[in-house]
This record gives C-alpha cells, structure tokens and sequence, in this order.
C-alpha cells in the first residue's frame, strides 16, 4: 500500500499528471507457484477494487489517447478507466461494451503490451512498457465486476425481421457475429463442430488462464438473447454452405470455423507415439476434461520429460498442462530469441516461473525412437539471428554441427495451425488464398453472394480479439445489406 | 435426435444399433463415419455407418466392445439416446466402374464394407467378398452381403464356416487368377488390411484400405489419427479414412493406436468392476 490508498475520489480526479507517473503499477494477485502448479485453476487472480482504482487513477486521460489507436476493436480506453477511477464500474462496463462484447475474456488473453499498451504515455514516461497503465487487468476487473454482480446487461433486440443467418463457428468471431445480428432482430443459428461451444476458448485456452465459467456465461448471454446454438453439426458434412442457403433458407451465412488444423515440423520421427500437436494434447486436456483423470474417459499421454516446439501463447499454454499434469521436466525449444517470442509476457513470466525450462537459439532436428517406435529423444540444433525476415523478426539459421540430444518421451509440436479444409473443399466457388485462409473484402464478404467469413479462418491463427472484429465487421456488413433491401 | 430405435446383439461382443440421425442419414455416403460421446466426461470415439435408411431418419451402427466406451455404448437400450453424435465424417469411398473388385472384410469391417460392397455393384461392377472372422458366430451382416455380392467366400480361424484359414489364401487365389481383380478394397484389423496388401503389392493390383486409429475431435483439428502414407502424413479423418493401402505404413500405424493401452485397460477393467 502506498499514500494514496485511503484517498477519497476527489483526491484521484484532481491529481496532476505528474502526481499520477508517482502511483506505483498495482501488483495482480495470482496463485502462489506451488500451489497452482498442482491444479488447473486459473492463476492470476484480478485486481482488488482498491488496487482497480488505485491504477485507473495512474492513467493520464490523453487528449489523443494513443492506446486507443493499439486497440484492434478501438475501446474508449481512457473513457472506461475514468469510470473506474470514479468508482463508477458500471459506466465503466458500458463503455467497454460499446466496442467489445468479452471484456472477461480479451482482458485476459489479449497481448496487451503489444496493442494498447504499447503505446500508453505513462509506459514511455517511465521509460517501460511493463509499468504502462493495466489496461487489460482493468478491463477485466470491470468485466468480473459485472459478472460477479449479477448486473450482467441483457441487451435490447430489436423487432424480428424474419431474416436468418447461419454463423459457422461458436468462437470468439461467431459469438461477437451472433449477438450483432441478433440485437437487429435477425433470427441467428449457430452451428458448431464439436459438442461444446465457445470455439478456441474451450478446447484451445485451459482453464488456468481462461476459467470455462467466463465463456459460458457469455454463450448463455447469446441464449438467453434468444441464439440458437447446434452442437455436433460439421457445416461442410452435415450440411453444406449451399445446403443452408438453398435448402434451409438463410439468407446470409458468416463463416467463423477458425484455424483449426495443427501444423507440424516434417522432421523425422513426428509420427511417433508421444509425438502430439499441441492442439490435440489441449483438446484432451480441455475440450475433454482429460486433465481431470478421475472423471474423464479421454486418457492424457502418460508423460514424464516433455518438449514443446515453439514459442507462442500456445506453446505455453501446452508447457503450462504438462507441468500441472505432472511431468518431471518440461523443456520449451524457440528457434530464434526470447525477444521475437509471441508469447504473451505474461504467460512466459508464469511458464518461468513453474519451472518450464527455455532453450532460446534452438530447434528441432529430428525426433528419436526406441523399439516400440515412442519417443526417446528429441536431436535439436542451435540457431543465431540473420537479417530480419518479412514479419519483421529477425531470421534463424541454424548452425553447422551444433546437434545436441534432449531426453525427452513426449514432444509437443506447437508451430502454429492453418485454417480447416472442409468449409473450402465442400463449397463451390468459395475463394481461398494458397495458405487456405478464405479471400474477403473489407467488410468481409466473401466470393460467394450472402457468404461472409472472418476470424482465424481468414487471418490464419491470430488472436481471439481480431477475430471478434472480424465478427462485428461482418455483422455490421451484414445488418447493413438487410437493410438495404 | 440420437434415439436409439432398434438393438440387436448380433454375436457375443458385436452390436447393430439403429439411431435415429436424419441429418446425417440424409448426408451419408459409403466409408463414411460417425464420432459419438456418451456423456460430458466420455471420449470422443469414431463409429462405421454401416448403413442409413433416410424415410425413417436413422443409421445403422455396428459396433464390437472394445474398451469403456464401446461397453457403456453396449448397455445402452432402446428409446436411449446417445449424448453426442456428429457426422457423416471423412471422404466417402471414391465409387467408380472398375470392373471385378474383391472386398476383403474381417471381422467387424464387415460393418465398413456392407455400404462399399453394395455401392461398387450398383456402380456395374463384379463384386466378389471375401469375409474373415473368428468363427461362424463372428460373421457380421452375413445375409445383407450375401444378397448383394456376385461373389462370396467365408474364412473363419476355427472352420465353423466357409474355408478354414485366413482371408488372404483366397485373396492370392483371385490375384492369381487370369482375370485379376482391378481394384481391392480391405477393411479389418490393422494386421489384416498389411497382409492384404501385402499380396497383392506383388500382383500390382491396387488396394484400398479403410483405417480405423485414434481420433478425439476427428475433424481435422488434433491430428491424433495421422499415419504416414507415402511418407507424408495425412490425417485419417480428413484425408481418410480411406487410402491406397501399398503407401501405408502400418508398423507405425499399429504402434499409434496403441499409444493409450494401458489407460484404455485399467479403465475398462474398473467400469467392468464398478457395473458388476
């Protein structure tokens, strides 16, 4: 605690900015590291109402607010943060959810200190993106509030147009989609693939980071909004996109089906027994429960030394599980620094933190079996940083003669997903780009009159709030072509 | 949705389920499957169509108990429903007029190769069977093929029906012959479908399998069925199931499906004890 603690709202709202930079960054409380490396809860913990406050009041309220600008779906940022500071967490909400229908969850998966808080003033004043204002921690605290307050805003829907549309994938694009089109009184149907909805945020994102009750909530929000969900239809199987518009009657179809095919290395030995992708040991682990061995009947490969290929919110993420799954040792291998690692920091911070161990400059070789063709060993090389490549990042190359050998009985491949195949494979003259990403227009459309698509399917493996941009886009173009006739 | 409107026991640990599923009855094609769940904690397990009727809006599944699921399955009884059912998934089998195929089923392959059989004789081809069980008992569908085939030829291991033998001594009969088949089309045990093509690798007649390994989503999304065909990997769900069986690699396919045993035993074993 520090002087400003006991202070009233009057106190906050006449602090100079100066005074403001002088407010330390307010400390998220989170699991202790022993305990939480023993279960699956979720470990940061969220702000205090105190400490919410106490870092709403360290924001500068810029005139040009430059965060703003870092956010793909454009927050009032600096709007919701003086709500807050106010003590108004309610204004605060509705602020946020002008722009934004899952605060709960982008404020907790959001790579913040890439978007909105790279560009905070507070962060450049004091020299360091990581004392940047929270926003995101701020972000979620207010969504939490709600939630927790049972203030959980229904939306107004408007009259039913006795329009329908179809939206393919209950993810983070197909929700933000299905309560936009919803609210204008269009009768919305969502199919999913598998039997639980909410898309990458329940098969993909563990419980650790992402509670599932925070995703159920939003999905009975949808619900109760009057959304109807289809479990266990595969849209490309089932039925097809022409089956739904010239047989079932919608009148425009929002393609959100994600990315959701596992790439791998191509290196020898990937398909030995313990080698898995990283979506499938966190679609056994979450989507499946596996990680809860008492109850669930998916069984969870019986791992002792695990290796993690790559470097991303995922392979945390797979790293993270193996370490709550108990394996003895878990060694993450990223080919080029941790400086170019997308990770989330603060993923990386908890993954360090639980023991995982890096190996920066590394990759892998080639994957070693015994006689029973499972995992023995992982050879990997070592790699130094060239010329930066077209992302940006500086390029790897590997270096001669640098082979070295990990003991390891499990690999986890985590480099990244494309987009699924069946949605393009099962409709005719759908565009799509080499990388099997579909092809769509500013607003979305696809090449297919009264077909939309966005999220992962069109941006390949992104984040969840892109995705729900590309959801509000195409609804926005959507309720616009309704109305126009 | 999901009910089940007909049980039969067809021998000791082989069920023919029919379920009501219109969409996907509706949908089918042959080689084509289901993936189903019992209950929220279940696996995801990969189930044959065996075949579909679409006025009543069901499916035929054919199943033999395995492990806990195909058991918990098992149990079930008519006017239940089973809690997930997604499909139809996987390519359908490339149907074409080829000339003389000879199917080669064991076991409860027979359930995969009914609708293929039955489909490649529409399509004008001669259709010779040959089927493999343990005994007459283990004979899956027997009459449904029988009635649709030019040909058919039983094997069992103890001779209670038809040749005692395995399947691939009448196999390397009809390569020989002077009319070689123009396509085959295996399905059963992993051992199986690689002693099948095994012989008729040395015939050059090409050979379709239908792979059954590990799957948990099974639409593309984990990769837990892949196998190496050609030595590239494909994923049996989405590029599957079928493929041309001389390009397979069954040795490490055998050792993929494996990859649960132990946690697949200890967990039938305790639901055996716990239901007792």
């Amino acid at each position: 605690m520090n002087e400003f603690a006991s202070d009233d709202d009057l106190k906050y709202r006449n602090l100079a900015p100066k005074e403001r930079l002088t407010i330390p960054p307010q400390d998220m409380p989170q699991q202790d590291v022993k305990n939480r490396c023993r279960n699956m809860l979720e470990v940061a913990l969220g702000f205090s109402a105190e400490a919410a406050r106490m870092e709403a009041a360290r924001c500068l309220q810029c005139k040009n607010a430059p965060c703003i600008e870092g956010c793909p779906v454009k927050i009032n940022i600096p709007g919701f943060i003086k709500a807050i500071a106010e003590g108004n967490n309610e204004k605060a909400i509705r602020i946020i959810k002008e722009s934004s229908i899952l605060p709960a969850v982008c404020g907790r998966v959001c790579p913040q200190e890439k978007q909105c808080q790279l560009n905070c003033t507070v962060g450049k004043a004091l020299g360091d993106v990581g004392k940047a204002v929270s926003i995101g921690r701020l972000e979620r605290f207010v969504a939490d509030w709600e939630r927790e307050n049972g203030s959980l805003s229904f939306p107004v829907i408007k009259e039913e147009t006795g329009r329908k549309v179809a939206v393919i994938g209950s993810g983070p694009a197909g929700i933000t989609a299905a309560a936009d089109l919803r609210r204008e009184g269009h009768k919305v149907v969502i199919f999913e693939a598998l039997h639980k909805p909410g898309g990458v945020m329940v098969y993909g994102i563990p419980e650790f980071r992402l509670p599932k009750k925070i995703v159920n909530t939003e999905l009975d929000l949808l619900k109760r909004m009057g959304v109807e969900i289809k479990t266990d239809f595969v849209i490309g199987r089932t039925r097809t996109i022409m089956d739904l518009l010239r047989k079932d009657g919608y009148d425009a179809i929002f393609i959100a089906a994600g990315a959701g095919l596992p790439r791998f290395m191509d290196i020898d030995g990937e398909n030995l027994v313990g080698v898995l992708s990283a979506n499938e040991y966190l679609t056994r682990s979450n989507l499946m429960c596996g990680y809860d061995r008492h109850r669930s009947d998916t069984p969870m490969f019986d791992s002792h030394k695990v290796a993690v290929l790559g470097g991303g919110n995922v392979a945390m993420d797979a790293a993270r599980t193996a370490v709550r799954l108990g394996a003895e040792e878990v060694h993450l291998i990223y080919r080029r620094s941790e400086v170019e690692m997308p990770a989330r920091k603060e993923e990386v911070v908890h993954a360090k933190e639980e023991g995982v161990i890096f190996h920066f400059l590394q990759n892998a070789k080639r994957i070693i079996g015994d006689e029973n063709r499972r995992v023995k060993a992982l050879e990997c090389m070592r790699y130094k940083l060239g010329e930066p490549d077209e992302t940006g990042r500086r390029r790897p190359y590997p270096i001669e003669g640098s082979e070295f050998f990990i003991d390891v009985d499990t690999v986890i491949v985590a480099i990244g997903t494309t987009p699924n195949p069946l949605i393009p494979q099962t409709t005719e003259g759908l565009r799509t780009k080499d990388s099997g990403t579909i092809i769509v227009g500013n607003d979305g459309a696809t090449s297919i009159e009264r077909v939309y698509a966005g999220g992962d399917i069109v941006l390949g493996a992104a984040t969840v709030i892109l995705a729900m941009g590309h959801g509000r886009r195409a609804a926005a173009a959507i309720n616009r072509r309704f109305r126009e006739g | 949705m999901n009910k089940i409107l007909r049980k039969q026991q067809i021998c000791e640990n082989v069920f023919k389920f029919r379920v009501y599923a219109p969409l996907i009855a509706e949908a089918r094609k042959p080689g084509q499957f289901i993936v189903l769940q019992l209950h929220e904690f279940g696996e995801r397990i990969p189930l044959t169509i065996a075949d579909a009727d679409i006025e009543e809006g069901s499916i035929t599944i054919i199943f033999q108990v395995v492990g806990k699921t195909t058991y918990l399955l098992s149990m079930l009884n008519e006017g239940d429903v089973i809690a997930h059912i997604a499909g139809p998934l996987g390519r359908p089998t490339y149907i074409d007029n080829f000339g003389t195929v000879v199917c080669v089923a064991g076991g409860i392959g027979a359930a995969v190769m009914y609708p293929i059989a039955t489909a490649m004789k529409e399509k004008g081809n001669e259709v010779i069977v040959i089927m493999g069980a343990r005994s007459k008992q283990m004979l899956v569908l027997i009459d449904e093929i029988r009635s649709i085939v030019d040909r058919l030829v039983i094997c069992t291991d103890d001779g209670s029906e038809g040749i005692k033998g395995i399947v691939t001594s009448p196999l390397e009969e009809f390569c020989r012959n002077k009319k070689k088949p123009n396509l085959v089309v295996a399905v059963g045990p992993a051992v199986m479908m690689k002693a099948c093509c095994e012989v008729t690798r040395v015939f050059g007649i090409k050979t379709i399998v239908s792979l059954n390994t590990i799957m948990v989503d099974a639409t593309g999304m984990c990769g837990s069925c892949r196998v190496s065909v050609g030595g590239q990997t494909k994923f049996v769900c989405v590029d599957g199931p079928e493929f041309d069986g001389h390009l397979v690699d069954f040795d490490n396919m055998i050792a993929r499906q494996n990859s649960y045993k132990e946690q697949e035993q200890e967990a039938y074993r305790k639901c055996r004890l716990n239901l007792k």
